[in-house]
């Protein structure tokens, strides 16, 4: 019996899939005219400036990016940790972790001030720049999924099964550390600096792709009819509680530890207290959205965990996690650099002032149009290759 | 070509015209080259660039290095501040403690180690042999990442189409751009635009000058006077001082 009879195509003639399909066009095609009207008008019409210069495209971008690495979370349970109960999942889960990351680095790229010379970027490196090292390990990251899907599809490769899975598991990992790496080495600015943006970016990685893994298993569900089965969710669910608690965790260690020393406190009452918009989504939407309300809908009530309370859970966990990036990314420019510690500045370039930033319609539509372009690659590839479990193999 | 072998007019002025743009470009090539510096003329290890501020002699109402900065690289802005470059600012300084109130010019420090250089994933971002940190506007894709990794906030990213520009200040919209301590000036034996103005239309409160030249004026000044990096604590070796503050 060939393995590939335990895996199916999508197939679908559901009207409602068809308008899910060109309605993904429509908005990657308003995504890329944005993009083509910041760049051929210059980013003056985004609502960047010169004191937050990565804005909303910026979160969407790492949103994906993360996603994408803790996507791969679920082949790695089976491949890696031997859960078989995810294995037939593991093919859809390596799938979603390259649409993700594309469609993060499509974003990435056309937010940049000259996206035409992305050529530049792949022939000039300075390995001194975490930067330069991201664009290996995530291209790098592609390329080791493909291999690791190749030899789960090939009968014949698959004993390099496990040894794939391994490396995947650990390039994800140095993946994701280098896009913590980004933030954590930045020494000018006052929330970043830390080596606990690793952590912080690792153990959110596994909670934005779990709870995307499950919302987009079950989105597929609508014109597949295949689900993860109720418990292997609820299981997944409670390894997301476990992710959730522990992102809390890594952040309160974070500012609190920043708390401690009094250089930091100007910028952690911005956070905490003093932030405005800022501190709301920090509260509501990190705290509120992305922890308390995942782990009071998993863990409270009765241990069956429904599909509704798993997918509440999820998109609950995704929210948290755009308000984490948004105050960490824009609030973390829009807190004022400190050049003199004890002394106020003023000067015509917004010294010693909360910078301003609005999000235009140009970079909201550049971001929805990178995660229309996962979903769109997603199904289109999920209606070329059997990557998603056939009913009878469970 | 007419049919019966013979030149028209017409083709002949094309050709003529050919030929002389072939030529004048030709002969622009020889003389920027017959211009260029040699080899032993490049920028040498052996000369640090660096600049010495005394904000005792910095007014604050005084702006002339700015105006002369803006002047000299045509630094026009759009009328949009939050977007609008700024290759140098002034800065007032008011300490919490005692209100004592000091101003001061903020440009590219010019560091020994500069975090805008060690993030640039291109390699855009460079600093001379000379310590002069500059950015290469061919290979800079405008990701901006050196505008937060500066401790100095003294970068800026071009956000729309610049018009006339001066020739030997290159700019390009989508790129990053700062302090260039008026390289072009320096290879030609002169001082930066805002030091210029400052004797000139300010108060004398900048001193240029080879930080490594034991005998100049500011190698001089910093050996016998107190003076102060910016962020010392980052341990960035700036080429810019600052005293009285």
């Amino acid at each position: 019996m060939s393995k590939l009879e335990h895996f199916r195509i999508l197939k679908s003639d559901d009207s409602g899939y068809r308008l899910f399909i060109i309605l993904l066009t429509i908005l990657i095609a308003v995504g890329y005219a944005a993009a083509h009207h910041m760049e051929s008008h210059g980013h003056w019409v985004s609502g960047m400036n010169n004191q937050v210069v990565w804005g909303l495209p910026h979160v969407f971008a790492i949103l994906l990016i993360l996603s994408a690495s803790g996507a791969l979370n679920i082949g790695s349970m089976s491949s890696v940790f031997g859960q078989s109960h995810y294995k037939s999942w593991s093919r859809f889960s390596g799938l979603l972790a390259i649409v993700l990351l594309v469609g993060g680095l499509i974003v990435l790229v056309l937010d940049l001030g000259r996206p035409e010379r992305l050529v530049v970027a792949m022939t000039h490196y300075n390995f001194k720049s975490i930067f330069a090292w991201n664009i290996f390990l995530y291209s790098g990251f592609v390329a080791v999924v493909i291999v690791y899907l190749w030899v789960q599809f090939q009968r014949s490769l698959n004993h390099y099964v496990e040894p794939a899975g391994l490396f995947a598991f650990i390039w994800r990992f140095v993946l994701t550390s280098g896009t913590g790496g980004i933030f954590g080495f930045i020494v000018a600015r006052e929330l970043y600096d830390s080596a606990m943006m690793i952590p912080v970016f690792i153990v959110l990685s596994l909670v934005l792709g779990t709870s995307v893994f499950l919302l987009v298993q079950r989105l597929t569900y609508r014109w597949s009819g295949v689900a993860l089965e109720t418990e292997t969710a609820g299981k997944l669910a409670r390894l997301l509680g476990i992710f959730v608690a522990l992102e809390l965790f890594l952040v309160m260690a974070f500012h609190l530890t920043s708390l401690y020393s009094a250089e930091h406190q100007g910028v952690e009452w911005f956070i905490l207290s003093d932030g405005g918009l800022y501190t709301i989504l920090f509260w509501i939407g990190q705290v509120g959205f992305g922890g308390l309300v995942p782990l009071a809908v998993i863990y409270a009530g009765s241990p069956e965990l429904s599909m509704r309370r798993i997918l509440v859970a999820s998109g609950c966990a995704v929210v948290g996690a755009f308000a984490q990036l948004y105050v960490l990314i824009v609030g973390g420019q829009a807190y004022p650099q400190i050049l003199f510690p004890g002394k106020t500045v003023q000067s015509s370039f917004y010294d010693g002032v909360v910078a301003s930033y609005s999000p235009s319609i140009y970079e909201l539509a550049l971001g929805v149009g990178g995660v229309s372009l996962s979903m769109l690659g997603l199904f289109v590839l999920l209606r070329i290759l059997p990557f998603l479990p056939d009913n009878r193999a469970g | 070509m007419t049919g019966s072998g013979t030149v028209s007019r017409r083709s002949l002025l094309k050709g003529a015209t050919a030929c002389a743009a072939i030529t004048a470009a030709g002969g622009f090539r020889i003389v920027e080259l017959a211009m260029a510096k040699s080899p032993e003329d490049a920028a040498s290890s052996l000369v640090r660039w660096g600049m010495l501020i005394d904000t005792e002699k910095c007014a604050s109402d005084c702006d002339a290095c700015v105006s002369g900065c803006n002047s000299e690289h045509n630094l026009e802005g759009m009328g949009r501040p939050e977007t609008d470059a700024q290759w140098i600012r002034k800065l007032d300084i008011t300490d919490n403690q005692t209100g004592h109130v000091s101003s001061l010019p903020m440009l590219c420090q010019h560091c020994e180690n500069p975090p805008c250089v060690d993030v640039c994933p291109t390699g855009a971002s460079f600093k001379r042999e000379d310590g002069i940190v500059l950015v290469d506007k061919h290979t800079c894709i405008g990701c901006r990442y050196c505008v937060i990794a500066c401790p100095y906030k003294a970068r800026s990213f071009v956000h729309e189409n610049l018009h006339n520009q001066k020739s030997y200040s290159p700019r390009g919209k989508g790129t990053v751009e700062s302090c260039t301590f008026c390289v072009h000036r320096i290879d030609n034996g002169r001082t930066p635009a805002c030091v210029e103005s400052c004797q000139s239309d300010g108060n004398g409160a900048m001193v240029f000058g080879d930080l490594n030249d034991k005998a100049s004026e500011i190698a001089v000044k910093i050996k016998s006077e107190p003076s102060r990096q910016v962020r010392e604590d980052l341990e960035l070796n700036t080429g810019v001082r600052y005293q009285n503050v």
